[in-house]
This record gives structure tokens, C-alpha cells and sequence, in this order.
């Protein structure tokens, strides 16, 4: 069966084509947000330059975060709408198991994690397992510090990746016994998401279009400035 | 001048449009430009009643949860499949930008699929269109005033992809006003509806309200009213709401009307179209078919359902724009700024 993944969790925008001799073709561009103006141009490149027709597609695979949020929905709603047309059954991985997969060969606590903005970063922990990685942790979003004290209490040698340690390089500084897997690992790849959803795919772990959902971790601001008070629409009008 | 542009007769192109550009997910099948097969919309209001007002990222989220089991059930109720479909439309501006790029990821990857093209549409090219779903032998060269809680447009249609915006809202936008009035007299959100219900049973002449401009240019205010509403209000604690609202929205319609009404006499107009949420107001509707009837030219007023946001609207701007431009690049972008 053939795969088409999509990422777009994070300022870059990926795809890949893998079928069961493995991965047959990807594309990744980092040039800021322009999630809408690459990816179906892309998907399009990717199909016509492997040679294969988009009618082939059996599964469609997508980062579902977390990450940046508009390339999110960028890459979720396209994924939904392409599995939707060709009527062929979804696989949603997280951005941080993405990032986890291809240093899975490492001893090392593995600590994926991604930039969240407002001095906030999405991270989760990792150990290999024999076949691929195992999650230790819930998707979680935290300040650096609070990063930085969990790992602390763990007390174990880490490899860092993701673009949360290269935004706040002071997490390495703090914590022993610290490396970093460097900027080849800074952002999660459409290779590794197809990689890691073929064999879901094949053990028919997969959702229906409609189900899949972009995991935020993060409330709007909307919703978490009600909670925080009441408001006064008479003096706000 | 220009007689009436018709869609060729048995046209059979099939265009499936999507709106996202607000609060509104909206998938609809409009066969050549002029027949809707089907128009699913799915209201976000509830979603964003707490908040007063539509929140950006919510109305996103809903977009991504919403949008393709609507363009679904559209294909459904048109008794259609994918592969029936000749081109996917979206709109792709003005509006917010997170929530457009929802319908455009979600539009390109179908006309992928089905290897169509993809049309790009302007969300106000739209609400023109909107027009000519509910009356296809319209007159040329028409006047369209487009009002909703993010526009207030006063457009010269001369023919089809040729307009000219005579006049916009110098600050808040009608629907807006409505909003904000509603809310400082707790009536609660959407505005609009509150107070066109409220209205009935109250005094349109308890209160003389400004109208601002009314006399001058194209271009409209609605900040100071909304400003004199509270002012007064809060001066005349016993006057009942139904009479504030009867009177706010008296000078907001009349404003809306005299302005359209001379624009028509000005352009030597042939018909007054209306479109936008605002074009749902009941007093809206019937003073612009009143001053129609009185200048002899013809009033085009949509039913409320395709005066708010829907997706037939941008499907039939889709047929037009196709003829005109071709097809929209995948390459494309949202503009959320984008103009008439
Ligand atoms: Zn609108």
C-alpha cells in the first residue's frame, strides 16, 4: 500500500511518498509560514516526480502536533480532505514522536521538543525501544524551566531535539549531561512520519478522515482569559 | 446599458465552493453559476456567544472539525460524488486569515483529487453573486450596498468582474454597531437579530438618534451612534430598550437606505441589490424595497440565507470568475485583506 504523509507542524512543510520497499520519495522546505502556498504544489511535485498517481494513495498519514497552529490546520484539513476524496482511511502521529524516531538507535533519554512561543515549549521523553521508541511522558506544554526540573529530578543523560533547544539554549546550559542532536533534528520529517504510519497503516491502525483533530495542548485566548476573570461587557462596549 | 448577462442555458459545469472566512463553515454544489444543488452551512454562533463576538482561533478549530463533513453532505444532498464536481472554490479573502486558510487547504487538496481547478474567490465578489442566484435575469448596471458585522460597502457594479466601490465605513462596520449596541443593552450575541426582534415592539421615533453623514458622499460612520445609544441610555435609565432599539436601528437603516438610494439615481443604476448579514434585517429589507418601488428601479433582495455568509454565493462568484481569469494556481495564498 501506498502512503502520503504530510507535516507541517512547524515552520516547515513536508511530504513523503512510502509504499512496502519503504520510502519512495519526500520534499521538505523551511521558509516560514507558507503552509497553504507549498503543500498541495508539493504533494503534486511529490506524486509526479516518484510516478505515482494520486488515485494510488491507499492511506494518508499527518503531523497532527503539536506545533504552530495554523500550519496545523493547514496540513490536518488537507489531509482530511484528501483521504475524504479518495476515500481511503487516516493515520495522525504526533509532531513529538516524530522527532523521537529517527535518534531512536540512542542509550540516551530522548527529549523531543518544539518551540510553543510565548516563552513556552511542547516537549515529551523518549527511550528506545527494540523496533522504535517508546513514550515515557504526556504531550506536555511548560516553560523551559519546568522542562529543566523534570529532567533534573531524572538525573539522566539526554539528547535533545526539536527547535524548543535551539529557541532556548539555556535548557542545554542547565541540564547535565545534556547534547543536542543538531539542526537535522530540529524540525519533525515527513520521512520519518511515513515511516513510522506505514506499518500502522498495514495493522489497519488507522482512523477515518473525520476523526482526525490537531493536537493544541493549548486553550485559545479567548477561553483562558474567561476563565481567568469576569467579564464587564458594559464597561467594554 | 449593459443588458442581462444569463448563464448559457444547460451549462452543466458543477462548482463546489466553501466559505471559512469568518464564523460561518459552508460547503454548497451550484451548477452553472445560477442552480444551487445543495448549501450546507454550519453555524459556529454558539461557539463564540460567551465571548461576544467571533474569536479567531475558535472559529479556526470549528473550521478543521467542521469543514469536511460539510462539503460531504453537500456532495449528498446534491446527489452527487466527488468525481461530478468540475471545479472546487474557495474564498480566499477578506477575512481572517486563520480561518481562510482552512477552506483553501481543504479546496486545493480536493481539486487535486479530482483533478480540477481550483478557483480562488473575494468573499465580497460573493455576496454580489448572491444576487444572482436569487434573481439570474438582473439588470446591469446595478448598485449593491453589502453590510455584515465586518463591511459596510456601497459597490457600482457595471458588469460582471467590473465594480467600483463607491463608498465603506470610515470606523466600525454596521454589523458592529449592532453588535455593540445589543450588548450594552444586554441583549446578548449575534446583535443583529436582537435587536431586529426587539424593534418590533418598541418606538423607531422615541429617540431622534445622529445620523451621521447622511447627506454627505458614500462613505458611512457608525461609531458615533453607537456612541449616542449608550450616552443616551445611560442619561434616561426609564426609557424601555424596545424603544432604544427601535431607534438605533431606525438611523442605521435610514443612513444604509438614503445612501444606496442616491448612489442608484447618481450611477443611473437599474437595480439595488442587498447582501451581508445585515441584509437579513427585517426594517433593512423592506425600507429598500419601499424606496425601489418609489424610484422605479428593481429591488434584488435575497432570502436572509443568502444574504449571511454561505458557500452558493462564493460557488456562483467561482463560475464567473473561471470564464473571466481561468484557474486560481495551487500556489496561492489567503489575502486577508483583499478588496472588491
Ligand atoms: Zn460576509
Amino acid at each position: 500500500m501506498l502512503i502520503l504523509g504530510i507535516e507541517t507542524a512547524t515552520l516547515q512543510v513536508g511530504c513523503a511518498l512510502a509504499g512496502h520497499e519503504g520510502v519512495r520519495a519526500s520534499f521538505h522546505v523551511a521558509h516560514g509560514r507558507r503552509h497553504v502556498e507549498t503543500l498541495v504544489p508539493a504533494v503534486e511535485f511529490l506524486c509526479r516526480q516518484a510516478q505515482v498517481e494520486i488515485d494510488e494513495i491507499g492511506a494518508v498519514a499527518v503531523d497532527i502536533g503539536p506545533g504552530l497552529f495554523t500550519g496545523l490546520r493547514v496540513g490536518v484539513a488537507a489531509a482530511k480532505a484528501l483521504a475524504q476524496a479518495r476515500r481511503v482511511p487516516a493515520v495522525g502521529v504526533s509532531s513529538l514522536d516524530l522527532l523521537a524516531f529517527p535518534v531512536r538507535h540512542t542509550n540516551r533519554l530522548i527529549v523531543c521538543a518544539i518551540d510553543a512561543r510565548r516563552s513556552e515549549i511542547y516537549y515529551a521523553f523518549y527511550r528506545h525501544v527494540p523496533g522504535g521508541v517508546q513514550r515515557l511522558s504526556p504531550y506536555r506544554v511548560g516553560s523551559p524551566e519546568e522542562l529543566v526540573s523534570e529532567l533534573v529530578a531524572r538525573g539522566e543523560d539526554c539528547l535533545f531535539v526539536g527547535d524548543g533547544a535551539l529557541r532556548y539554549p539555556q535548557i542545554l546550559a542547565d541540564t547535565q549531561g545534556a547534547e543536542y542532536g543538531g539542526p537535522s533534528t530540529a524540525h519533525p520529517s515527513a520521512t520519518a512520519l511515513v515511516e513510522l504510519a506505514h506499518p500502522l497503516a498495514l495493522r489497519e491502525e488507522f482512523v477515518q478522515p473525520w476523526e482526525l483533530q490537531p493536537l493544541y495542548l493549548r486553550k485559545s485566548d479567548a477561553e483562558i482569559n474567561w476563565e481567568r476573570r469576569t467579564p464587564d461587557w458594559a464597561a467594554a462596549g | 446599458m449593459v443588458s442581462a448577462v444569463v448563464p448559457p442555458v444547460g451549462d452543466p459545469q458543477r462548482i463546489l465552493g466553501i466559505e471559512t472566512s469568518c464564523d460561518e463553515t459552508a460547503a454548497a454544489v451550484v451548477a452553472g453559476g445560477a442552480s444551487v444543488l445543495s448549501s450546507v452551512i454550519s453555524s459556529q454562533v454558539d461557539l463564540h456567544a460567551r465571548f461576544g463576538g467571533v474569536v479567531p482561533e475558535i472559529a479556526s478549530r470549528a473550521h478543521v472539525e467542521l469543514l469536511t463533513p460539510a462539503v460531504a453532505q453537500a456532495l449528498v444532498e446534491a446527489g452527487l460524488e466527488g468525481e461530478d464536481i468540475n471545479a472546487v472554490a474557495a474564498t480566499v479573502g477578506p477575512g481572517l486569515a486563520s480561518a481562510l486558510l482552512v477552506g483553501v487547504s481543504v479546496a486545493k487538496s480536493l481539486s487535486l483529487v479530482w483533478k480540477v481547478p481550483f478557483v480562488g474567490v473575494n468573499h465580497m465578489e460573493g455576496h454580489l453573486y448572491a444576487c444572482f442566484l436569487h434573481e439570474p435575469d438582473l439588470e446591469l448596471p446595478l448598485v449593491a450596498l453589502l453590510v455584515s458585522g465586518g463591511h459596510t460597502l456601497l459597490v457600482h457594479m457595471e458588469d460582471h468582474g467590473r465594480y467600483q466601490v463607491l463608498g465603506t465605513t470610515i470606523d466600525d462596520a454596521v454589523g458592529e454597531a449592532f453588535d455593540k449596541v445589543a450588548r450594552f443593552l444586554g441583549l446578548g450575541y449575534p446583535g443583529g437579530p436582537a435587536i431586529d426582534r426587539l424593534a418590533t415592539t418598541g418606538n423607531p421615533d422615541a429617540v431622534e438618534f445622529p445620523r451621521a453623514m447622511e447627506r454627505e458622499g458614500y462613505d458611512f460612520s457608525f461609531s458615533g451612534l453607537k456612541t449616542a445609544v449608550t450616552r443616551y441610555a445611560q442619561a434616561n435609565p426609564d426609557v424601555p430598550v424596545a424603544d432604544l432599539a427601535a431607534s438605533f436601528q431606525q438611523a442605521a437603516v435610514e443612513v444604509l437606505v438614503t445612501k444606496a438610494r442616491r448612489a442608484v439615481a447618481e450611477t443611473g443604476a437599474r437595480s439595488l441589490c442587498l447582501g451581508g448579514g445585515v441584509g437579513a434585517n427585517t426594517l433593512l429589507r423592506l425600507r429598500v424595497a419601499e424606496v425601489c418601488e418609489e424610484d422605479g428601479v428593481a429591488a434584488v433582495i435575497p432570502p436572509p440565507s443568502l444574504c449571511t455568509d454561505n458557500a452558493a454565493m462564493v460557488a456562483a462568484a467561482a463560475w464567473w470568475r473561471l470564464r473571466a481569469d481561468g484557474p486560481t494556481p495551487l500556489g496561492a495564498g489567503v489575502e486577508p485583506n483583499l478588496r472588491l
